[in-house]
């Protein structure tokens, strides 16, 4: 194929994809809108199960985001130069899902025309309030980070900025955890665990996600990623894999450990229906066992099974989510320990949640959103990682 | 110089002093019997209003307190997931003893509530008098303060509201709970559901200030064996039960 048709081909695939990633944007927005209009009687939460589906995307899009900038950090605070050169994109990356989280996570709110109500008014004990904070300095740090990077008279202060970055998005991260560890009254939360958690959650979402987006534009400019970085960085994603099962394992035999808590754990890990299902099929195996030999079996080393792995991770990383958020809240609160309870509002039960479709839809569209802030910047802004060979080589080694 | 006429001085004095009598008097009255407060006058941190629940008197199968309430503040009173429930009536049976209870469960009034900590804009918050309330224009709907709740005391409104008490403003996308009858409080009446429970001649719900030492609830605190809900948790409720 001749150079000028491959590039109008490869423009024409490109709006193309763009036109893709604006319907999914326009289809979030009307479910909102439709949201807004009826109520969230059109949603399938209710006053048992309060955050439902946006909240398990908005919510793994935010702790990646904070994930893939672990990329960056490796270069600039490490001082690796193969994961430096991909500091940009992994800046990019970080931005366009914290962008698609929060957009579903406003758009979910009751009101969502106050937003300026929220950003006028903070209650400092609110860990929310915090992070409203904290996400926003995250999109201002990032972008003096890219500006850094890409502005060559700014280069020597991509250094520290770059520390800045690293700082910023533990504290935002532990701040995400902490959302859960203080609710003081559910068994599924109150952890000092679960900062952590969601810290070693994030290295592993946001590096899949950075797997994913880094094959498809190799692929897309047709070009192979060295081998060597290929299988430091699949590694690393093993490790990081292998750091939230431990998370998970401890946070669970915590629990079980707890007389009081081993009603929830059943519930969670046997006899709960979807939830058991979702977490073993789902997250266990199909999320984190399945990626580990996709990852570690020798003899895998094409850059598909890297992909694949990820991908595993990502859906492994909803189902975790779909039951920490939905399964935490479906097993009743413990109001009256010793007590069998009812009640018109169903306390003492096992609350049900059906995902709807306008929620299904708004989550899709925050993905849309970061796709589309995605796809844009990788092409505006040359962001492709450039590796120089020779340091490249003695690097790896 | 004549001598002062002490008939006439002493006429005038005591003229005035039972004509300010009857001046002040309706108000003093009016305080007296009432505890109303003025409109514009901030809520005292002198006060600080709760409830006393005696669970031997309140009757499984009874509901009054519940429809007492819907009607009060303009609630359906369904019951679907979706549906706002400001007080409920539990039934409790001891794993162990088998021993049963019936008692109404809503908003606690803690007095370090999760509620107020958690909320990010300070739509959540407690009135000087310890009423926990959400005030309605500030509310953004996300839905933290039901998340941090240990006695699920709160609802969402889900769908658009119709019929409302203009005492008692909802909206849609906003969260909701019991507010005491602050409105009635402030004007010097007890909640709708205690009213209504006594009629029903129950008295199950004594309703009070925790801080006077003379008022019957906290006469009735000190004599008997009173609790509060998941005390262990430290919040301090306000509202307390009897014999559970």
């Amino acid at each position: 194929m001749q150079r000028d048709s491959f590039t109008r081909l490869e423009s024409r695939y490109f709006y193309a994809l763009v036109a893709a990633g604006a319907m999914v944007v326009a289809m979030g927005l009307f479910a909102a809108h439709l949201m807004e209009t009826h109520g969230h009687i059109i949603t399938g939460m209710n006053n048992q199960i309060v955050w439902g589906m946006p909240h398990v995307f908005a919510i793994f899009m935010i702790v990646a985001s904070s994930g893939v900038l672990n990329v960056a950090s490796i270069g600039s605070v490490f001082g690796k130069p193969v994961y430096k050169a991909r500091a940009p994109l992994s800046s990019l990356l970080s931005i366009a899902l914290l962008a698609g989280g929060l957009t579903v996570l406003m758009l979910d709110l009751g009101r969502p025309d106050r937003i300026i109500v929220a950003a006028t008014n903070y209650n400092l004990t609110s860990v929310f309030a915090w992070n409203v904070l904290l996400y926003s300095g995250l999109f201002a740090v990032v972008a003096i980070y890219l500006w850094t990077m890409m502005e060559q008279r700014m280069n020597p202060w991509s250094k520290p900025v770059g520390f800045i970055v690293f700082a910023w998005r533990i504290i935002l991260t532990t701040g995400t955890g902490m959302i859960f560890a203080f609710l003081v009254a559910r068994q599924a939360y109150g952890s000092a665990l679960l900062p952590p958690m969601f810290i070693v959650m994030s290295f592993a979402w946001g590096l899949a996600v950075f797997h994913v987006v880094q094959s498809s534009m190799y692929a897309w400019n047709r070009k192979t990623l060295d081998p060597l970085i290929l299988k430091r960085m699949k590694n690393l994603l093993g490790l990081f894999i292998i750091g939230t099962l431990y998370f998970v394992a401890a946070y669970h035999l915590t629990n079980l450990y707890f007389a009081k808590q081993s009603g929830f754990e059943r519930f969670i890990l046997a006899d709960g229906g979807l939830y058991p299902w979702l977490f073993w099929a789902g997250y266990v195996f199909l999320g984190s066992l399945l990626p580990l030999l996709l990852i570690f079996y020798p003899g895998l080393e094409k850059a598909q099974y890297t992909v694949i792995a990820s991908l595993l991770v990502i859906l492994g990383s909803f189902a975790l989510l779909y039951v920490f958020i939905i399964g935490g809240q479906a097993y009743p609160l413990s109001i009256f320990p010793g007590f069998e309870v009812s009640s018109s509002f169903y306390d003492g039960q096992i609350a049900s949640y059906t995902p709807s479709m306008p929620e299904i839809l708004l989550g899709l569209g925050g993905i849309g959103v970061a796709f589309l802030i995605t796809i844009i910047s990788v092409r505006v802004l040359n962001s492709l990682p450039h590796d120089i060979p020779d340091r490249r080589k003695q690097e790896v080694a | 110089m004549s001598t002062p006429n002490l008939d006439r001085r002493q006429f005038l004095g005591k003229a005035s002093a039972v004509f300010a009598g009857l001046a002040i008097a309706p108000g003093m009255l009016l305080f007296d019997f009432a505890h109303g407060r003025p409109a514009g006058e901030a809520a005292s941190g002198k006060v600080r209003w709760g409830m006393l629940i005696d669970t031997n008197q309140c009757t499984s199968g009874c509901n009054d307190c519940v429809t007492a309430c819907n009607k009060e503040n303009g609630l359906s009173g369904g019951t679907k997931p979706t549906d706002a429930q400001w007080i409920r009536k539990v039934e409790l049976k001891d794993m162990r003893s088998g021993r049963t209870a019936s008692l109404p469960m809503m908003c606690q009034h803690c007095e370090s509530p999760p509620c107020v900590d958690v909320c990010p804009t300070g739509a959540s918050f407690k009135r000087a008098d310890g009423i926990v309330l959400v005030d309605k224009h500030r509310c953004i709907g996300c839905r933290y303060c039901m998340m941090a709740c240990p006695y699920k005391a709160r609802s969402f409104v889900h769908e658009p509201v119709t019929g409302q008490n203009p005492d008692v403003p909802r909206g849609k996308g906003t969260v909701e709970s019991c507010n005491l009858c602050v409105h009635r409080i402030d004007r010097g009446e007890k909640p709708a559901c205690v009213e209504a429970c006594a009629k029903a001649g129950h008295r199950a719900i004594l309703f009070g200030d925790l801080n006077d030492p003379e008022s019957e609830i906290s006469r009735r605190i000190h004599t008997v064996a009173t609790a509060q809900v998941r005390a262990d948790l430290m919040l301090n409720p306000g509202i307390r039960y009897e014999g559970l």
